[in-house]
């Protein structure tokens, strides 16, 4: 009786530390840093797509909603700098664009939706703005710092590459325009 | 008291009396009026508590709030988002709001990782009682191992000669003899 019982027990234990493992492999298995990492090794990966709360009005919004048009989407927080910025560029290729079909879509992450409409607001953004309060499209996406914008083909697929820090036009200005041409002309 | 009982023991004619208390002396007196205050107020403390706990400082609540971009609890950071935080902590705490008040408050903008700790509900119950079943576990098995232990241990070995071998019965019974009429 004693015998089965150890047996038993040493059974119990090899299967503990086996379920263990096993989670251990799933989860480094599983570990993604997100689209922008297979964007960034040259891959063309189908954007995450998300489903948030908007911001700048009541309702969702969704990638889903935007499918089959080309898409600038832009990751931004109200305390950061680099967001402010920039601001005035997005809203105006935005303006510039948007007869060709170009939808630009701000993601506000890890932000108070207070502060976020307050700088929606001073910074006249007109585009339609989602609120990822949690940072889990951050994650999708991979976004490493804000702001960050990506731009996503017809076919739904991230294209070109991320722009990482703000759009400036003595920096990324160029590399920007460049892009929003290769998502219309696809 | 102890007088009467002393009197009736000793058989005393003395009729009894009730026994009165000495006379308290106005330092007696002063000492009990401050003690009575002091009670009263620690009374008035425990009663105002619950008071006290629904306005919290920003110090309370740094510790159990996670900041969302460097993922540390708010009194380790210095980042743009945990200041933001902070600000917004602040004027709730200006604002009289509960903790509880604030912290669903910030839930509802960031999500339950926004809390250092998981909340007590729902499948957040699993990371509190987790450790706990942990421990409980092997304190059974480490009990139940102690108990084995103990309960199978071999009796003492015989004792054995020079050569590692067990004594002869003859010697053996020559030896307690011996050691019989040394002892005696």
């Amino acid at each position: 009786m004693a015998g089965r019982l150890k047996l038993a027990a040493q059974v119990l234990a090899l299967a503990l530390v086996a379920a263990l493992f096993g989670l251990l492999v799933w989860k480094v298995a599983r570990q993604d840093d997100g689209a922008s990492d297979k964007l960034g090794r040259g891959q063309t990966p189908r954007a995450p797509s998300f489903h948030l709360d908007r911001l700048d009005q009541p309702g969702k919004l969704s990638l889903a909603s935007y499918r089959g048009r080309p898409m600038v989407i832009n990751f931004w927080a109200s305390w950061c700098d680099p967001c402010e910025e920039e601001a005035p560029l997005l809203e105006s290729a935005w303006k510039r664009y948007r007869s060709r079909g170009l939808v630009v879509l701000g993601i506000d992450a890890n932000d108070l939706k207070g502060a976020a409409r307050s700088f929606a607001r001073k910074n006249r953004m007109s585009y339609p703005i989602g609120h990822d309060g949690s940072g889990e499209t951050l994650t999708d996406y991979g976004v490493a710092a804000f702001p960050e914008t990506f731009f996503v083909a017809r076919s739904g697929k991230l294209v070109c590459e991320r722009l990482q820090g703000g759009v400036h036009l003595d920096r990324n200005r160029e590399r920007f325009d460049a892009c929003v041409e290769e998502i219309l002309a696809a | 008291m102890s007088r009467q009982v002393t009197d009736c023991y000793l058989g005393s004619e003395v009729p009894l009396v009730p026994l009165r208390e000495p006379r308290a002396t106005p330092r007696r007196r002063l000492v009990t009026e401050c003690y009575l205050v002091f009670v009263a107020a620690l009374l008035a403390l425990t009663l105002a508590s619950p008071a006290v706990a629904a306005c919290p400082t920003l110090a309370d609540l740094e510790g159990k709030l996670i900041c969302p971009t460097c993922k540390t609890t708010l009194d380790q950071s210095d980042a743009p988002a945990a200041r933001q935080i902070k600000d917004y902590v602040q004027r709730r705490v200006d604002a009289c709001a509960s903790e509880q008040q604030i912290k669903d408050e910030l839930v509802a903008e960031y999500g339950p990782a926004v809390l250092a700790a998981p909340p007590r509900e729902g499948f957040h119950w699993l990371a509190w009682l987790l450790p706990l079943a942990g421990f409980l576990t092997a304190a059974v098995v480490v009990s139940t191992l102690v108990w084995r232990w103990s309960r199978t241990r071999p009796p003492p070995d015989p004792p054995v000669d020079s050569n590692g071998r067990g004594l002869d019965p003859e010697l053996e019974r020559r030896l307690d003899q011996e050691l019989a009429r040394f002892d005696g």
